[in-house]
């Protein structure tokens, strides 16, 4: 009787990995109600490299900030270490896109970096000589150490990456999330940050990284979640960059699922 | 004379009276600075705008209500308690209001602003018609008065400036991080509703603090100008907050100081036309981005671009002629400049002594040969870095390299040549890498 | 109340009200409305020498002055953004001050020789303008009218003869920029045509309430509707409306409230008026208010729940399975997740609408809820169908993205739909697609 209710209901509370790094379940997402991603399940085993792979707009950017709750869930469900995001907040570091924020701002590439360790810090603590030590690691790290003191805007566009990368890593984090961080940088950075990712993860950390670069993406990961809307595939590398799944991917927009993504964003209250 | 005196007499505080206004004064201009770094950093300069005009209503509303409960109607605190109300009930319709309606910000504020103004106009002329009321008081909130201001106002400026100073230094870390990069404040678990809040109260409170010297049109240039102008001095947080605290203060000296000294001088006016004759000479003589110092840059940079093409095109010509020396006429086929150019380059690299004159031929000095040599190495350099790393047509090259190596320090020029050491030169380059060069 | 004294002022208040709606549409939907604030503070030193130079205020000199310094202040503020790589809003902000506090100076400097206080360009003198009259015919109108006509007439034709170009560089600059209007120049043009309304307004109503005129007209009207022409004719009858509503609120209001025939300023009511317009319309507009969407989404969700409810009795039925009151009642708490107090309410809905009816304790179809209901499943098993051969979603997930997407109504995509799953007459659960 129990299952007969919705004969074609969905085994709720389906088993996940409880060691899982990140577990997305039944994650829907919309911008105005327009539902942006539909019922993203996956898990990233932890201690592993990931890239997250779709062609534009397929919600690569807003799957990542819907598991930081920066952007507001229709439905479903994320955990970080079995542990909702808010628990384990300090064990997650985040990279956002580079445009997101103003380079003029009156800060230094230090100071930028030493923003990360404001989740340890709290509110009133200010940053002290080991935190600014911390954030020179960082710098070092990728290899910005004579840059430190330079006002951000005085960096080239690579370098400006790298700057979210050290404030990623002083954040020391298990779980990193990074939206595009290979976004119009030069191929020397790129091979930077590829490095800093692989030492990362050889450390046991977890990465999950937007992708947009194809060519590369088996090179740099051993693990990848395809997407577009839904996802298509995820798994490791080998058995799920596959030429179908890439064909699913990024060949034929589903264009009856936007048209009904649209019609939902109109319904003033989806379900 | 007797002025020069008086004025210098005021300035150094010599009169009681304007002691306490222009000391009172200096407060409300730190205060007002370093809460409007925070503003204008977080891209709220016009929403403390739309909370000053909209503190009218506050203002009048409490007059009248300490009227008919038979109070004087002159209570600082009071009206000061009516304008924060108002001011902090704007400051949340805001967002009430776009989220309500969809409509942007500009309207919004546009709306609040001139209807919240509005409403304090009618309940003004209210006011000035109620017999036997004091209401003579009231305008001094629009336009500003601080010659009426004694010690009691003083004191609670400087209170409130303190206090605001306070709350300014201890979360200011956290201010910083919401106004730099709002997501990853989120991220880190910050929430910036909360610390928004925070920077509006701070606003309110500056602003309330602000209409008896300032007026409340006026006040929002006590917030925005002093971190505007400091922006040009510095490209560091903390200094730029002290340093528009220090701009607001010197403003707000001057301003009250001049305008005690002649009866028909509103020193609302005076402090904003003094802050904006410190912010002109900041665009001006700015030391980070002022309009001289970029003028001086961009000389420098055309100087040192005109200089390096002259010895790379001369190395070329040199080389192609197998000659050591070169008229004129021998550049021009090699660029795109003028005749007029090519002289002004000419005698650029004379006064440098880069090149010598030997007739109507030109030849490099010593110095000029070791940097021509130099320039066309990072020249090439460069350009193979490109053609090996980057996969941009041999055939733009030329262009590419042309911008950049003059941006090129010493530093990354050893750096290329490391990289690029170990690889064969496989002559893609128009210009093969010389050895030993 | 004297017909003809607040007659006039009533006039004098629409046309006000009328000439800020036009330049206030594109400022508000260009989101400038902001500049409407600093354009009409920054006129001040121009009014203010214009008056100092011809001596009186019908002069055109004012016009001129305020035109100058209005542009002046909007040229310096792009100056101040591009150069000085200052925010917008912070360089608005800074040159409209400064331009505001040189135009007070000026004014109290000469307060003494000339008839201009600043009291006066702040809140106008709508009280004070009938008053003043010159002869027109035999009929004795007030001189501010004249200024307030011809700055309308230009208002108007501008925006006519205009149209397509403010329009196209208001949507998209660059684009209308590369087919050849400057953008450049009509949104100078728009300054222009701002400064001059402020100063054909600041004595009726004051520089400050003609900010409200300038955005609130508008923004209602946007509520509205989305059509720009019929938005600035919306923002002038508003506008309108706000003026005489505004007038008649200042001599009567007070006089309720305090008592004694008290009256207050005519221009203040008019933007408090203005921005009660405002407020009733995002309350009340049919589009876009506040109840519109309320009632949208309350009607939507008991479609929905109702849907639902449909969808739980056709799927029992099917399934031969007991439609028990309380069961039914019990599986949808639990699964549908309707609240008690809705759930009667629709459960009444489908008996009023006899969709389904209780029969000896046991939920019964009827023939139109059961041709529903059908409709419904097979929406489901459509998108099921499809999501799982076209999207790749795991069968187990495929519901809850079904669930949401069998609401969707447009019979487009229910054509789409079908086509695109073919002839399958099996779901992927392997239940029939009705």
């Amino acid at each position: 009787m129990e299952a007969s209710t919705r004969p074609e209901g969905i085994a709720r509370g389906e088993e996940h990995d409880p060691t899982a790094a990140l577990s997305i379940h039944d994650l829907t997402v919309a911008y105005d109600r327009r539902p942006v991603l539909w019922d993203v399940d996956l898990d990233v085993p932890a201690g592993c490299l990931s890239a997250i792979v779709g062609p534009n707009g397929a919600g690569k950017s807003t799957l990542i900030k819907a598991c930081l709750d920066l952007l507001p869930r229709v439905s479903g469900d994320v955990r970080m270490f079995g542990l909702p995001w808010r628990q384990v907040r300090n064990r997650v570091a985040y990279v956002p896109q580079r445009e997101t924020v103003d380079w003029d701002f009156p800060v230094s590439a230090l100071d930028v970096v030493a923003m990360g360790t404001y989740g340890r810090l709290g509110w009133l603590r200010p940053v002290g000589k080991k935190q600014k030590r911390a954030a020179m690691e960082a710098l070092e790290r990728v290899d910005l150490v004579e840059y430190a003191h330079r006002q951000i805007s005085q960096l080239s566009g690579g370098q400006q990456q790298r700057v979210f990368l050290a404030r990623a890593l002083v954040q020391d984090a298990d779980l990193y999330l990074m939206d595009e961080p290979f976004a119009s940088v030069d191929a020397a950075t790129e091979r930077a940050i590829v490095e800093v990712l692989q030492t990362l993860r050889a450390e046991g950390s977890t990465l999950v990284v937007v992708h947009h670069d194809l060519q590369t993406v088996a090179e740099y990961f051993e693990h990848v979640i395809l997407l577009n809307m839904r996802v298509v595939a995820s798994g490791p590398m080998d058995s799920t960059l596959t030429a179908d799944n890439l064909r699913d991917t990024y060949g034929g927009r589903l264009t009856l699922l936007e048209k009904a993504a649209t019609a939902l964003g109109q319904l003033a209250q989806p379900k | 004379m007797t002025l020069a005196i008086s004025m210098l007499d005021i300035l150094l505080l010599g009169d009681w009276n304007t002691r306490v206004v222009v000391i009172g004064t200096a407060m409300l201009g730190i205060a007002a600075g370093v809460v409007g770094t925070f503003l204008v950093l977080r891209k709220r300069a016009l929403l403390g705008d739309t909370v000053s005009h909209a503190m009218l209503p506050g203002v009048v509303a409490a007059f009248l209500v300490i009227q008919a409960f038979g109070g004087g109607g002159k209570s600082l605190i009071g009206l000061l308690i009516g304008a924060a109300i108002a001011g902090t009930a704007a400051a949340w319709a805001i967002p009430v209001l776009r989220r309500s309606t969809g409509l942007k910000d500009d309207a919004i504020m546009g709306i609040v602003l001139g209807g919240g103004f509005g409403l304090g106009i009618a309940l003004l002329g209210v006011a000035q018609s109620l017999p036997g009321g004091n209401q003579a008081g009231l305008e001094s909130f629009i336009y500003g008065r601080t010659a009426s201001m004694v010690q009691a106002d003083a004191i609670v400026i400087g209170v409130t400036a303190f206090i605001t100073l306070i709350i300014a230094a201890v979360i200011g870390k956290e201010f910083r991080l919401l106004c730099f990069d709002e997501s990853f404040g989120r991220a880190i678990g910050r929430r910036e509703g909360l610390l928004d809040m925070g920077l509006m109260l701070l606003a309110v409170a500056v602003t309330v603090v602000g209409l008896q010297a300032v007026g409340l049109i006026l006040v929002i240039a006590l917030l925005i100008i002093p971190a505007v102008a400091a922006r040009f001095w510095t490209d560091n947080f903390v200094r730029m907050v002290i340093l528009a605290g220090v701009i607001g203060a010197v403003a707000c000296w001057i301003g009250s100081s001049i305008s005690a000294m002649a009866p028909k001088l509103p020193a609302g006016s005076i402090i904003v036309l003094t802050l904006t004759a410190l912010f002109a000479i900041s665009l001006v003589c700015g030391t980070k981005r002022g309009a001289l110092q970029r003028l001086v840059r961009s000389v420098g940079l055309r100087a040192r671009t005109g200089r390096q093409h002259l010895l790379r095109s001369v190395a070329e010509v040199m080389e192609l002629n197998s000659t050591s020396t070169w008229s004129a006429k021998d550049i021009l086929p090699m660029r795109s400049w003028s005749h007029a150019r090519v002289r002004a380059l000419h005698r650029a690299g004379l006064r440098r002594g880069d090149i010598r004159r030997d007739g109507s031929e030109f030849e490099l000095t010593a110095a000029g040969r070791v940097a021509a040599d130099r320039v066309l190495r990072n020249h090439r350099l460069w350009e193979l870095f490109l053609i090996r790393h980057a996969d941009i047509a041999a055939s733009h090259v030329d262009r590419d390299a042309d911008f950049v190596e003059h941006i090129l320090g010493e530093d990354l020029v050893i750096d290329l040549e490391r990289t690029l050491a170990g690889e064969p030169d496989t002559h893609q380059s128009p210009h093969p890498l010389r050895s030993g060069a | 109340m004297t017909l003809e004294y607040d007659g006039w002022i009533m006039v004098i208040g629409v046309l006000a009200a009328a000439c800020c709606a036009v330049p206030g549409s594109w400022l508000v939907v260009r989101g400038m409305g902001m500049m409407g604030d600093a354009i009409s503070h920054a006129v001040l030193p121009g009014i203010a020498i214009g008056f100092l130079v011809s001596g009186s205020r019908s002069g055109g000199w004012m016009f001129v002055g305020a035109a100058v310094s209005g542009i002046l202040a909007a040229v310096l503020t792009q100056l101040v953004h591009r150069w000085g790589r200052v925010e917008r809003g912070a360089a608005m902000g800074l040159v409209f001050t400064a331009f505001f506090s040189l135009g007070l100076l000026l004014i109290v400097q000469t307060a003494d020789s000339v008839d201009l206080d600043a009291n006066c360009v702040l809140y106008g003198a709508i009280e004070l303008a009938p008053l003043d009259t010159f002869a027109l015919g035999g009929l004795e109108v007030p001189r501010i009218v004249v200024p307030l006509v011809i700055v309308l007439a230009l208002n108007v034709l501008a925006s006519a003869i205009f149209y397509k170009e403010i329009l196209a560089t208001s949507f998209d600059p660059e684009l209308a920029t590369a087919q050849g209007f400057a953008a450049k120049w009509v949104h100078y043009g728009l300054m222009v045509l701002t400064a001059a309304t402020c100063v054909a307004c600041f004595e009726a109503v004051g520089s400050i309430i003609t900010v409200a005129l300038l955005v609130a007209p508008a923004a209602t009207a946007l509520l509205l509707t989305r059509s720009m022409k019929w938005v600035i004719v919306w923002s002038i009858v508003l506008g309108a409306i706000a003026a005489v509503s505004g007038h008649l609120a200042a001599i009567t209001v007070p006089g309720w409230i305090v008592g004694g025939g008290l009256d207050t300023s005519s221009a203040g009511m008019m933007a408090v008026a203005a921005s009660v317009l405002f407020l009733s319309a995002a309350i009340v507009s049919p589009g876009r208010g506040v109840l519109a969407r309320r009632w949208r989404a309350r009607r939507d969700g008991q479609r929905i729940a109702i849907e639902d409810v449909l969808g739980l009795l056709f799927r029992l039925e099917e399934r031969a399975l007991s439609t028990d009151q309380d069961a039914v009642e019990n599986m949808l708490r639990s699964d549908v997740r309707i609240g008690p107090k809705r759930l009667s309410g629709v459960l009444g809905r489908i008996r009023r609408g006899l969709l389904a009816r209780v029969e000896e304790g046991k939920w019964a179809l009827t023939e139109a809820g059961r041709s529903e209901a059908r409709g419904l499943v097979r929406a489901h098993r459509l998108w099921e169908t499809y999501l799982a051969g076209r999207a790749n979603i795991p069968s187990s997930h495929l519901h809850s993205a079904a669930e949401r997407l069998e609401h969707v109504s447009d019979p487009g995509i229910a054509k789409d739909l079908a086509a695109a799953v073919g002839d399958q007459d099996e779901d992927p659960h392997g239940r029939p697609i009705p």
